[in-house]
């Protein structure tokens, strides 16, 4: 689905991840930690071709991402569901309306039964005709994670979707989480919360990532 | 202003709003300016078209095949008439530059006389002179001394009518008016192309974070232009309708436009012309429609 080769990336100055190699197979669960400024963020926004990488090869369901048209990059995003850091929203469109937002830019219809559902899952129904701005951070990356499987994507890639978010509803995102996985969809996880990945290991076989000193990792048993 | 911008409500009313529009989010301010400023231009558009009409009206009525040319008046006691006019008739065959002659009838000249005396005019107790039109030919024409010399000796009742010779020049200045009239089509084109294009621009430029969050959802940059789109293409289309509505009711109260009138009161449209002035609007539309794509397309192949 999404594959790295050799892959190195800076901002300019020094390299903050160089040579990664990573293999996300169709069904595979996988978390990524490091600490905060490791470049996790940096790593999955190289997944969803907002960065190309400096040198390497980024391959997004077959394709080498430097060889995608600006219409290629946008119909492979339909493709992976995203749950940003930040949130990004727009601020002018009611919750529902940006929950619904990848499937309207993509000409499809957002079935309301669909939407509703969804809102109630994340304990958002309520807010349903909210403006962003109005939410509270935990509101928003749940409206966010709503927003990233609306379209029921392939890969779901999800940085730090539980920062803000009390332990409940973390466990709650992961079952959700685990439960995609189980019907096959590809998951990637970014955290720096250690005791996420312990409680995941009940539920799903998840392969844990660990960037250290610029490059990828794979965690021990020792979590 | 409050008006322009009631019927720009209403427009967009009455085209239908697809998803793809709601998804940047309404500006005031800068649409009623690009509204505002496209009724100024299609305002200006009705009055320089105008003046193109007009002046291609007088150019096409004084360099017509019927004024080019020259009239050869003879006025001569009713005995001689016919044998001088036999005799210009001769000088003009040999004439070099002189394509052909004609002798006028009596019902001719009486027609060319009417708008002057009426209909009723006494033709039979009046020593009407006898015309004799020339063509000239193409390229250069007679040399009108020579032929008034030989007339002089030849035909004494006959004067040569050169108007060929100041007709040229006003033609030549109404064709150039006619030529200022759609530089300046042009130029208000081109005026609102940029001035929607800028709008455009700033419009971009302030929804930078909406174009970034539509890419990163997956949307192509085509649906992200077309709410852009749409909209600059309605606002040139409202303002260009209001200024256009504008600017003829302005010309219809200008005295009457006509084929006969002289330049000044000849500014405005004669029948089927008033359908000029309506392709100002979408043509308003399409200028607005290529300038906002293009702005659009560029800003996101340059940032988000
Ligand atoms: N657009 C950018 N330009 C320059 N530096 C950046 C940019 N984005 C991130 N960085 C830097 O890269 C480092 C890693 O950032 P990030 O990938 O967000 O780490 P993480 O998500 O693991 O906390 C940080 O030091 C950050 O300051
Ligand atoms: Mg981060």
């Amino acid at each position: 689905m999404i594959e790295l080769e050799g892959v190195s990336q800076s901002y300019g100055g020094g390299e903050l991840l160089s040579g990664i190699s990573l293999r996300l197979a169709p069904g595979s669960f996988h978390f990524l930690t490091g600490p905060s400024g490791a470049g996790k963020t940096t790593m999955l926004k190289l997944c969803y071709a907002d960065l190309l990488p400096t040198s390497g090869r980024v391959t997004l369901f077959g394709q080498d991402v430097r060889d995608l048209s600006r219409d290629g990059v946008a119909e492979a995003r339909r493709r992976i569901g995203v749950v940003h850091q930040d949130c990004q929203f727009l601020d002018h469109l009611s919750l529902a309306e940006n929950i619904g937002l990848p499937l309207t830019v993509a000409g499809r219809e957002a079935g309301v039964a669909d939407l509703k559902d969804l809102l109630g899952w994340v304990g958002l129904a309520a807010q349903a005709r909210s403006l962003p701005p109005s939410l509270s951070g935990g509101e928003r990356q749940r409206a966010a994670l709503a927003r990233a499987i609306i379209t029921s994507p392939d890969v779901i890639l999800a940085d730090e979707p539980t920062g803000n978010l009390d332990w409940d509803m973390s466990l709650k995102l992961l079952t959700l989480l685990a439960e995609l996985n189980r019907m096959g969809k590809t998951i990637l996880i970014a955290t720096h919360d250690l005791n996420l990945i312990r409680a995941a290991k009940s539920q799903v076989q998840a392969r844990v990532l660990r960037i250290k000193d610029r490059r990828l990792q794979l965690a021990g048993a020792d979590l | 202003m409050r008006r322009l911008i009631f019927a720009q409500d209403l427009l967009m009313r009455f085209v239908p709003a697809t998803a793809a529009d709601r998804v940047v989010p309404p500006t005031g301010y800068t649409a009623m300016l690009t509204t505002a400023t496209a009724a100024a231009m299609a305002f200006l558009a009705v009055f320089a078209l105008a003046l193109s009409l007009a002046a291609g009206r007088v150019a096409d009525r004084w360099s017509d095949a019927l004024t080019r040319g020259a009239t050869i008046r003879i006025s001569a006691p009713a005995e001689q008439v016919a044998a001088q006019t036999q005799a210009v008739m001769a000088i003009l065959k040999s004439t070099p530059g002189v394509l052909d002659a004609r002798a006028f009838s009596v019902d001719e000249t009486k027609a060319l006389l009417q708008p002057w005396f009426g209909p009723d005019l006494p033709v039979d107790s009046l020593p009407l002179p006898q015309l004799i039109e020339i063509r000239e030919s193409d390229g250069g024409g007679f040399d009108p001394e020579a032929l008034r010399l030989r007339l002089t000796a030849e035909a004494p009742g006959a004067v040569l009518d050169d108007h060929l010779r100041w007709r040229r020049p006003l033609a030549q200045a109404a064709e150039r008016l006619r030529l200022l009239g759609l530089m300046s089509l042009a130029l208000i084109g081109a005026v609102t192309a940029a001035m929607i294009t800028l709008a455009a621009q700033a419009a971009l430029a302030a929804n930078g974070q909406v174009l970034r969050v539509l890419r990163l959802i997956g949307a192509r940059d085509s649906y992200i232009a077309r709410a852009f789109v749409r909209r600059y293409t309605l606002r040139a289309l409202g303002g260009a309708a209001a200024g256009t509505v504008l600017g003829m009711i302005a010309l219809a109260f200008l005295p009457a436009a006509s084929e006969e009138g002289g330049f000044l009161s000849g500014v405005g449209f004669t029948g089927l012309d008033w359908l000029w002035p309506l392709a100002i609007p979408p043509l308003a539309a399409l200028v607005g429609f290529g300038a906002t794509r293009r702005a659009a397309l560029r800003v996101l192949r340059d940032g988000a």
